[in-house]
């Protein structure tokens, strides 16, 4: 009898990625992919995407899928969600729209306490448009828009949107996580899923940040943008959850 | 016994698989895909334990792992 040990989640629709190589930006498609599925949530789920480079995420979710102006899409979600109180409700988001021009609609998302999950995918860069520095951007770090390293006295430091979020009454779980190696991964897959669980039992705002790289715009190869991300920004943007419900603790 | 299939004409040659194979297996075929890149593959499946770490590390989810159970 041969087992299948591991394959394709049916929540991801069969259409390539266009990341670049070694992006974790599909790892992380993947494992909201797969918790939809163990859930048994795939008909039951409306996404809304960002914009940035996982703009043509609803080509890939095998769920319904909505396409929000930028930033925007945790108003959007919350429109979904008010609607349809019964549907899962996710919005997947990259730090240039999350953390930038987005900070508004997410705070306040997490302020009324929307009972959505949001996916946060911080790689300290904008990706899309040609890795400009970005709020989540570390400082001393290279970009095309901070040639010589980001200054403190000229760009402040970078905002940690969890720790941010967390001291909001409305943000129920907030949790960081990264994909940069396979026990990372397995954790970064536990905390997604419990952020729907959360809004599955109607406890409010969820949000995971998952550090992700960017090799193209860091200039790195994939795997020195692995290391570079566990020796950078995990000092920085330490992991952990921030905070958490009793009632699924 | 497992098989490891790698979906070739996807793989974008990141070494992200190679990196993690505890068993270091998996290498860069000679041969180009339709993309331009060096596709992953298995050269001694034989040793091939069935972790599915490759196929949990990979961002493009090229990777399908299946296991042979024994008969008893």
């Amino acid at each position: 009898m041969a087992k299948v040990i591991f394959k394709r989640p049916d929540s991801l629709t069969d259409k390539q990625f266009h990341y670049c190589p070694g992006c974790t930006h599909g790892i992380i498609h993947r494992l909201v992919a797969e918790v939809i599925d163990e859930m048994g949530l795939q008909d039951d789920t409306v996404g809304v995407c960002p914009v940035g480079c996982s703009v043509f995420a609803y080509d890939y979710f095998n769920v319904d899928m909505f396409q929000a102006s930028h930033g925007r899409a945790p108003a959007v979600a919350t429109g979904i969600k008010r609607c349809l109180p019964e549907r899962t409700v996710f919005t997947y988001q990259g730090d240039g729209d999350l953390a930038s021009i987005g900070t508004a609609e997410i705070v306040h998302a997490a302020a009324r306490s929307e009972k959505i999950t949001t996916i946060f995918v911080n790689n300290a860069v904008y990706g899309m448009t040609g890795g400009q520095m970005a709020p989540t951007t570390l400082p001393g770090q290279k970009t095309t828009t901070s040639p010589r390293g980001r200054e403190k006295e000229l760009n402040g430091l970078p905002v940690r949107v969890s720790e941010m979020l967390a001291t909001l009454d409305g943000a129920v779980y907030v949790a960081r996580v990264s994909v940069h190696d396979p026990k990372h991964i397995v954790q970064a897959k536990k905390a997604i899923r419990k952020a729907f669980e959360i809004q599955k039992a109607g406890l409010g705002f969820a949000l995971v940040e998952v550090l992700s790289t960017c090799p193209t715009n860091w200039g790195l190869s994939p795997k020195e943008s692995i290391k570079w991300l566990a020796e950078n920004m995990i000092p920085y943007y330490p992991l952990g959850v921030f905070k958490e419900p009793a009632e699924v603790k | 016994m497992a098989t490891v299939t790698f979906r070739e004409e996807r793989c974008k040659g990141c070494e992200l698989c190679i990196s993690v194979c505890p068993e270091k297996i998996i290498v860069l075929a000679e041969h180009y895909n339709a993309m331009g890149f060096h596709p992953a593959t298995v050269v001694e499946m034989d040793k091939c334990k069935a972790c599915a770490i490759c196929a949990r590390m990979c961002p493009d989810v090229v990777i399908e792992v299946v296991k042979e159970e024994k008969q008893d």
